[in-house]
């Protein structure tokens, strides 16, 4: 178990310093860069700044400079922003954490439940409903959703703020700034799990569906056990395994915000951090972003690797 | 001697897309008390249809007892709800499976999965249930009993799974128990033990056992009474010396012949020509008629009912009804 996680751990710093070095060429080799884009500074100007930023280095250095600091645990210092890219991180990203955990806490909670009792009952109304449902909910885009419940639900019936954490103006504390940001994130948590539950209630579905035809099932019906003790004991816990492996690609998305839902509602994310930076080449705030997806991608992949000997004792590690 | 089971007029169909198919299609036979009766017949003859339905484990909507009744200890079975039937599985009506491996849950210890019927049909609490299943375990001839009790079924051979899954069916001491081809995927040493551990825990706790088989071998070591079965119904049954002495319906004998018998070599095992009709196209006939050797041109076109002859043997089989003439 331990030169396991030994030889894990080595994997995973191989794995990134790897993808350190495709992340730096990514940006360090696409044409322009943070100040050739600012029509207002001087050609002399422009030099002079590129020398204050080290962006005049040649890419090795400049790479060995990036990773140098990152192994110290600074990730650089966002042009854009003027400030360090941790610092901005940790202003943007408990914004996302706390849509995401939310969102994807009721997306599992929702497609465990709907998944299991439309494999246990396929083909019934029930089932034909949920399937119609899904297709519908896959089919349409996430803006659409969003821009038509902002609608509906803020414009139209004002029950709930448009966009935003808080209102706009308010200096709420303590348990009215709660309320405030409560009200503020249901919409955006609706819609975000409106779109992950639907593929992961045709995962669990699935899933379920192959466990019910397993010939252990049967024997637990021989037993005379009850119908609920047979698909939650027995069934649904075979059903699962295979959801470990999504449980460490859960983890980035956590952290990785996102892009249109945070844009539509207009929510303080790094979602919306990251598009800005990329409008204005912020190419270290974006080497970070990057950077940071890809040590929680690894460390999620440990993690469901480290669940999976947990649930299923057939695994060794 | 009492009736431990009787089953009439049983029919099972699965409707698949190109039409019904009779799995079980109105057979009658009746289990006595402490007798072991033996189900054979080729794959596909409906045995373990008939089983699973015995069990109330047919699958709806794919598969559907059409007719029939089921009289077991006083009640008729297929009246009973589900709930009223679920508390007759696994404790007066238990049964076993051909496929150990595949038949307990990989992710609970072995010790939990015996312990759940006891828990359900006898209301022990969690440690006499315990403690019952290590004795179980210990019983079916396994060493070691605590340290089984805690593995998981993959740590274990095929042989000490079917063990298990005896402890497991045996464990709230059943009037019946359901065994469908239990030593058919193991090897064949491991085979008779299961055999004989079966046939002892028979006679000790004088319960009834229904046996599925394809292996006449296993037939004649453990079985009272032989009901052989063709493309879904009872073409002859009788008590195991009547049947294996003077077998009268040209399928049985046809099945005695292809048994190979130790000592005798024969340069080529006999098999009985053609193959087992399409259950999808049964015309009114014997079902056996285009592979029998005798057969009559009243086998072609009409189904021979089931005729007692001496002793508890009956048969179905034109070749025995009056009125009909023999080459």
């Amino acid at each position: 178990m331990s030169s396991y996680l030994l030889r894990r751990l080595l994997y995973m710093v191989l794995i990134l310093a790897a993808a350190s070095l495709f992340i730096f060429a990514l940006y360090a080799l696409m044409p322009g860069d943070f100040v050739s884009g600012n029509l207002r500074l001087s050609a002399e100007r422009k030099a002079e700044l590129r020398e204050i930023f080290g962006l005049n280095k040649p890419l090795l250095e400049r790479y060995g400079t990036w990773m140098n600091q990152a192994l110290h645990g600074n990730f650089g210092f966002s042009l854009a922003q003027q400030k360090p890219v941790v610092t901005l991180f940790n202003e943007y990203v408990w914004n996302s954490f706390l849509l995401a955990i939310v969102s994807t806490f009721f997306t599992w909670l929702i497609a465990v439940i709907i998944g299991v009792i439309s494999a246990y009952k396929q083909y019934s109304i029930f089932d034909t409903l949920v399937m119609i449902f899904i297709f519908a909910a896959m089919s349409i885009p996430s803006f659409f959703i969003g821009l038509f419940l902002i609608k509906v639900l803020a414009v139209d019936l004002k029950w709930l703020p448009p966009g935003g954490m808080t209102t706009t103006g308010s200096n709420a504390t303590g348990i009215a700034y709660i309320r405030e940001v409560l009200d503020h994130m249901i919409l955006p948590v609706v819609v975000m799990t409106l779109l992950g539950v639907d593929s992961l209630t045709r995962y669990f579905r699935s899933n379920m569906l192959d466990v019910i035809r397993q010939e252990y099932i049967r024997t637990a019906r021989a037993k005379g056990l009850k119908e609920r003790v047979i698909l939650y004991r027995h069934a649904l816990r075979n059903a699962l395994l295979p959801a470990i492996t999504l449980v460490g690609f859960e983890l980035p998305g956590l952290f990785g915000g996102s892009l249109i839902i945070e844009k539509i509602f207009n929510w303080p994310g790094i979602g919306q951090l990251y598009m800005q930076s990329f409008t204005v080449r912020d190419y270290p705030l974006l080497m970070g972003f990057t950077m940071f997806i890809a040590i929680l991608t690894v460390i999620g992949t440990l993690i469901s690797d480290m669940l999976y000997r947990v649930a299923d004792p057939r695994i060794k590690l | 001697m009492r009736n431990v089971m009787e089953i009439e007029h049983l029919s099972t169909y699965f409707y698949t897309r190109e039409g019904a198919v009779k799995a079980v299609n109105d057979i009658s036979f009746r289990i006595r008390e402490g007798e072991t009766v033996c189900i054979v017949g080729e794959s596909g003859s409906g045995k373990s249809v008939t089983a699973l339905s015995v069990m109330g484990l047919i699958e709806e909507p794919a598969g559907k007892i059409v007719e029939g009744q089921i009289h077991f200890d006083g009640k008729q079975l297929l009246n009973l709800s589900k709930q009223e039937l679920r508390t007759i599985r696994g404790n007066d009506i238990a049964m076993i499976f051909q496929e150990p491996m595949s038949s307990l849950n990989p992710v609970i210890p072995i010790g939990k999965q015996i312990m759940e019927p006891l828990k359900t049909h006898q209301g022990l609490n969690k440690k006499e249930a315990k403690r019952r299943a290590i004795e179980l375990i210990e019983l079916v001839g396994i060493s070691r009993p605590e340290q089984i009790a805690e593995s998981y079924p993959h740590q274990l051979s095929g042989g000490m799974l079917q063990r298990v899954m005896i402890a497991m069916a045996i464990s709230c001491e059943p009037k019946l128990l359901i065994a469908d081809e239990p030593t058919t995927a193991l090897d064949v040493t491991i085979q008779a033990q299961i055999l004989d551990m079966l046939d002892r825990i028979k006679q000790k706790a004088n319960m009834s056992m229904l046996l599925i088989t394809h292996d006449l071998g296993v037939v004649a070591e453990i079985a009272d009474y032989v009901i052989v079965m063709y493309s879904g119904k009872i073409v002859e049954e009788g008590e195991v010396v009547e049947l294996f002495d003077n077998p009268k319906h040209p399928y049985t004998q046809g099945l005695l012949r292809s048994k190979p018998i130790i000592g005798d070599r024969q340069d080529e095992l006999y098999s009985i020509p053609g193959q087992v009709p399409n259950p999808l196209d049964l015309k009114e006939s014997c079902y056996f008629h285009d592979r029998c050797e005798h057969c009559l041109p009243i086998c072609k076109t009409k189904l021979p009912q089931l005729k007692g002859m001496e002793g508890r043997q009956r048969v179905a089989c034109w070749l025995y009804e009056e009125g009909t003439h023999h080459d």
